[in-house]
């Protein structure tokens, strides 16, 4: 059975509820399904919980959704790019939970791969370590994390096929495998649709038992810091 | 006269040992990868997704898909991979980096640091620096001495919410180096910029290190 949709907007009917919790692909702008972004927002669907490492910036990836108030809550680690989300927050609209961007990951790969919850150094002694539970192994302190879920999981590959298969590039990779394996659906945007049987399996990062639909799309992939250096002469 | 940023990050860039493998964080410490020693081999870690970055690219060879943590383009040497964040914080929070340059709004003279937050004021977040100072072998601090109202950064106690407790092995300012070795509990002061002067420190610092 193909997983393959016609567009951004068709591959997420049925998928999105007020209320709903999702999942978000790329770090800054790199590596966001910048169509499902739309799509989610032409939905109409409400009250998100979204889950995503940063939070877009004003007007693009997901400060589309912020500007049309449809996020509740974001989960991230870093939202310094958006000011309308520091307005929202600040002003007590949006609700907000930080979590350091290596316990993000992880919680979003244990949610995924079945791990309700696991220990880590990281936040020890900070506010994040606030009312969760605390237990020492070989004499030094952890906190325990849990694992993290999703109703839908957006996320943006390189390549994919009808199975589900997908090849990510560079550094557009992040949280994109982990959050494929979080969500109870999910729904990859790639450059580009190639027949099945020509990614290589040795090279293939996410296996397409869990990708549900798949798009190609065209996307701007704006850049946040062009940052060039000068031919030596 | 004190150090410039360049050459703050100039004087971190010694610290730099043959071999390490290292995370720079956003801002200054970004600029100690403009002075690895020639010759040296050291490898970049960039918490988003790579290791082996190499330099900016020129001008009409940037990709988009190719950026580091401070979401500057970058490009490849021949030695990088890419991975997912899983596995970048794998090697960040399973201590196999070997050092940790790093900015920060306050440093304590018990190591602590506070660099993520300003209630009520500024939200940004703390991105991967809770789990830098956590897991990382060697962490240093880069940082002004003083904030623009000339008060100490260098501090008996911070008073911003934390980044991580008692994780600061060596803090270089505009003003010197301070350091503290292994079993060492106070930073000592190891190297003056240049023309500045025991007393300026001193008076600059709430710190309680030691001097001589």
């Amino acid at each position: 059975m193909s997983k393959i949709y016609k567009t951004a907007s068709t591959a997420l009917e049925g998928l999105t509820l007020n209320g709903m919790t999702v999942m978000s692909g790329g770090f800054g702008l790199c590596g966001i399904a910048e169509n499902l972004i739309v799509a989610l927002r032409d939905s109409g669907a409400k009250d998100l919980t979204v889950i995503s490492n940063n939070a877009g910036v004003d007007g693009f990836g997901l400060g589309q959704l912020l500007e049309t108030r449809q996020i509740k809550k974001m989960v991230s680690s870093y939202v310094g790019e958006n000011k309308e989300f520091e307005r929202q927050y600040l002003g007590g609209e949006l609700e907000l939970e930080f979590n350091p961007q290596g316990t993000l990951a992880e919680r979003i790969r244990a949610g995924g791969a079945g791990i309700p919850g696991f220990y880590t150094k990281t936040g020890v002694g900070t506010l994040i370590a606030q009312g969760k539970e605390h237990k020492d192994f070989e004499g030094e302190a952890y906190i325990m994390e849990t694992g993290l879920k999703a109703d839908l999981s957006i996320i943006k590959a390189w390549k994919g096929d009808a199975e589900g298969n997908l090849t990510f590039k560079a550094t557009a990779r992040n949280f994109s495998p982990m959050m494929a394996m979080a969500g109870k659906v999910t729904v990859a945007e790639v450059d580009e649709i190639v027949p099945v049987g020509t990614l290589y399996p040795n090279f293939i990062h996410t296996p397409g038992i869990f990708v549900q639909r798949i798009i190609e799309a065209e996307c701007e992939k704006r850049i946040e810091q062009l940052t060039t250096r000068e031919r030596s002469t | 006269m004190a150090w410039t940023r360049d050459e703050m990050a100039a004087r971190a860039a010694q610290e730099l040992e043959d071999g390490f493998y290292v995370n720079l964080g956003i801002g200054i410490p970004t600029l100690v990868a403009n002075h690895i020693p020639d010759g040296m081999d050291v490898t970049l870690q960039s918490e988003n997704g790579m290791l082996g970055m190499g330099p900016f690219p020129y001008a009409g060879e940037e990709d988009a898909d190719l950026i580091n943590a401070g979401k500057q383009t970058i490009t490849t040497l021949p030695k990088s991979s890419f991975f997912d964040s899983a596995t970048s914080f794998a090697m960040i929070r399973g201590g196999h980096i070997d050092l940790s340059i790093l900015g920060a709004m306050e440093v304590a003279e018990n190591g602590d640091i506070a660099n993520w937050m300003i209630p009520g004021k500024m939200v940004k977040g703390m991105g991967g620096a809770m789990d830098l100072v956590a897991g990382v072998k060697r962490c240093i601090a880069l940082f002004d001495h003083t904030n623009k109202r000339g008060e100490s950064k260098f501090l008996k106690e911070c008073t911003l919410p934390l980044t991580g407790k008692n994780c600061i092995h060596m803090v270089i300012t505009d003003l010197g180096v301070f350091d503290r070795g292994h079993g060492q509990k106070r930073f000592r002061l190891r190297e003056l910029a240049p023309d500045v002067i025991v007393d300026e420190v001193k008076s600059k610092t709430e710190a309680d290190i030691v001097f001589e």
